[in-house]
């Protein structure tokens, strides 16, 4: 490997990495504080590509604007599915709460194959198109600003988990719901909020990510998947896990797709079951 | 005349099926330490519970400065001015010392008010003050409980409750932990205590309450109950 190709595929995954960081923050957010997986996380990102898909499409807003609007969109989806959905379902066994939001993810795809039909589209002409330089080595301008944004909505959630009042009261009731309510906290509202900036992390992932990326109704899957890796790699629940976990398998990804990427998802899986093996409880994990 | 903080009125409770407290009244007069006694399974844990609004009972009524407060959430009822101390401590274990005194004072937003509080509890207990940045979780037995009583007082409550805060501790540490209640007492804080060390609780309290299934049995002021025959002989053994 030459030193060019070197900063190639490092850089390339920790950008790609970023974007993964943010989206496993909002899945491993929604977790910690409910104990709930979120199995429609991926759609919400679709939904949220698609929204800035049409913001393009028809009013001519490119995603570096409408990442402003597919954030709060989401969050309101996030509340939105929560006071609907699971709310309801907060006592029921396990299985019927994965079914549930299992069940969420399958209709909002077919809702999205229903509506706009299974065509792939993309951004044709986004603002920042183009490439720039970096150490000498050439980047997709989309992808450097994605991973910029992503940074930064990440830097955001962050702070307001670890350094502000509401932050606290969240972090409280995942520790220990009924004794976060003795503190005076109202835990149904940081239920209700931890849904909401979940699915508002996605909602950002996804304005950045359509930037670059094909939009078709199944692409939540490809993203999905490996935010669940991140998720268990740098232990359910921990915002500095789903962090460093996405920068990793970003890394992870790229080096090997580089090298095959026919199994550039094998190589990540490996990586997961090693560390799991090694310990099981994720990198940052509590117990 | 005397005012009362608390009245709990004729209140049955249970848990899906089984009934804990069947008709249990009881009164906190201001500026009183109350002491509420029993057996394993009596129902103090349960009338704390219902207290503070985590269990909602099924008949009766609870007044907090004779305003209904059955039927209020828990976290409305800590803002009205009642601290819940819990049966094991309950401290957020992942959390710092100081982020679990300042989740005590959730509702208490003056900054003012928060570091006279703070002030108050470091001067209580001054250890957690020496171990303010550690996380809670590494603290000792006797050190959580301390820091659970001082996230208590950070509400600047009108009403203190504690539920067993010397259970599970060395000898020596419980002395200390009586001598902090002892020392709230002083300042004026109302307090309704549940204890398994029945001379001590007895001792300090102005007025106690034994409770054997879900019921008062007998109640009386604190050193008068100490004598009675009941006490002696089921509970002291003498
Ligand atoms: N979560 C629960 N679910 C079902 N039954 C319960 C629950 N908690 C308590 N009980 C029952 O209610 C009754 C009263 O229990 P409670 O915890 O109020 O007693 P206690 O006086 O606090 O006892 P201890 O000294 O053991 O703390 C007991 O019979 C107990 O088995
Ligand atoms: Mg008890």
């Amino acid at each position: 490997m030459t030193p060019d190709l070197l900063v190639q595929v490092v850089v390339s995954g920790l950008l790609i990495g970023f974007v993964f960081a943010l989206i496993s923050v909002g899945l491993t957010l929604i977790f910690g504080v409910m104990d709930i997986v979120n199995f429609a996380h991926g759609e919400f990102l679709m939904l949220a590509m698609f929204a800035a898909f049409w913001l393009y499409a028809l009013f001519a807003v490119d995603p570096v604007f409408s990442v402003l609007v597919c954030g709060p969109l989401l969050f309101v989806v996030g509340v939105l599915t929560h006071k609907l959905l699971i709310r309801h379902i907060l006592n029921a066994p396990m299985l019927a709460q994965i079914f549930c939001t299992f069940g969420l993810s399958v209709f909002l795809k077919s809702l999205a194959q229903f509506l706009w039909g299974p065509n792939f589209r993309s951004i044709t002409e986004p603002l920042l198109g183009g490439r720039i330089e970096v150490l000498g080595v050439f980047f997709g301008l989309p992808q450097v600003a994605a991973a910029v944004g992503a940074v930064l909505a990440t830097g955001a959630v962050y702070l307001l988990i670890y350094r502000t009042e509401l932050g606290r009261a969240l972090q409280a009731t995942s520790e220990d719901r009924q004794t976060a309510a003795l503190m005076g906290i109202d835990t149904e509202r940081m239920f209700t909020l931890a849904w909401g900036i979940g699915a508002a992390c996605v909602g950002v992932a996804g304005a950045l990510l359509s930037m670059f990326y094909y939009i078709y109704p199944e692409v939540g899957a490809v993203f999905a998947l490996t935010s669940y890796v991140v998720v268990a790699l740098g232990g359910f629940g921990s915002v500095t896990g789903a962090f460093i976990g996405g920068l990793i398998i970003g890394l992870v990804q790229v080096v090997a797709g580089f090298i095959s990427p026919a199994f550039k998802m094998v190589v990540v899986y490996l990586v997961y079951m090693a560390v799991i093996l090694w310990r099981p409880q994720g990198l940052f994990g509590r117990w | 005349m005397e005012s009362v903080t608390l009245r709990v009125l004729d209140v049955w409770a249970g848990y899906e099926g089984s009934l804990a407290l069947m008709g249990l009244s009881l009164e906190v007069r201001t500026g009183q330490v109350v002491a509420l006694v029993g057996a394993n399974g009596a129902g103090k844990t349960t009338t704390l519970r219902v207290i503070s609004g985590l269990v909602r009972p099924e008949a009766g009524q609870v007044l907090f400065e004779g305003r209904r407060v059955d039927g209020l959430k828990p976290h409305q009822i800590t803002a009205l001015g009642i601290a819940h101390v819990p049966e094991g401590r309950r401290i957020f274990g992942r959390l710092s010392v100081l982020d679990n005194l300042y989740l005590g004072a959730f509702v208490r937003r003056d900054p003012a008010e928060r570091r006279r509080n703070l002030e108050r509890v470091f001067s209580l207990f001054p250890v957690l003050y020496e171990r303010k940045n550690q996380v809670a979780g590494t603290l000792s037995g006797g050190e959580q409980q301390m820091l659970a009583i001082g996230r208590g007082l950070m509400l600047s409550p009108k009403l203190l409750i504690l539920d067993e805060p010397s259970l599970g501790l060395a000898p020596r540490m419980v002395d200390r932990i009586f001598d902090a209640i002892a020392e709230i007492k002083r300042q004026g804080t109302t307090v309704l205590l549940v204890e398994q060390n029945l001379v001590e609780a007895l001792e300090l309290a102005d007025y106690g309450y034994v409770l054997q299934t879900g019921r008062v049995v007998l109640e009386g002021p604190g050193a008068r109950l100490l004598e009675s025959e009941i006490i002696r002989s089921a509970y002291l053994g003498l």
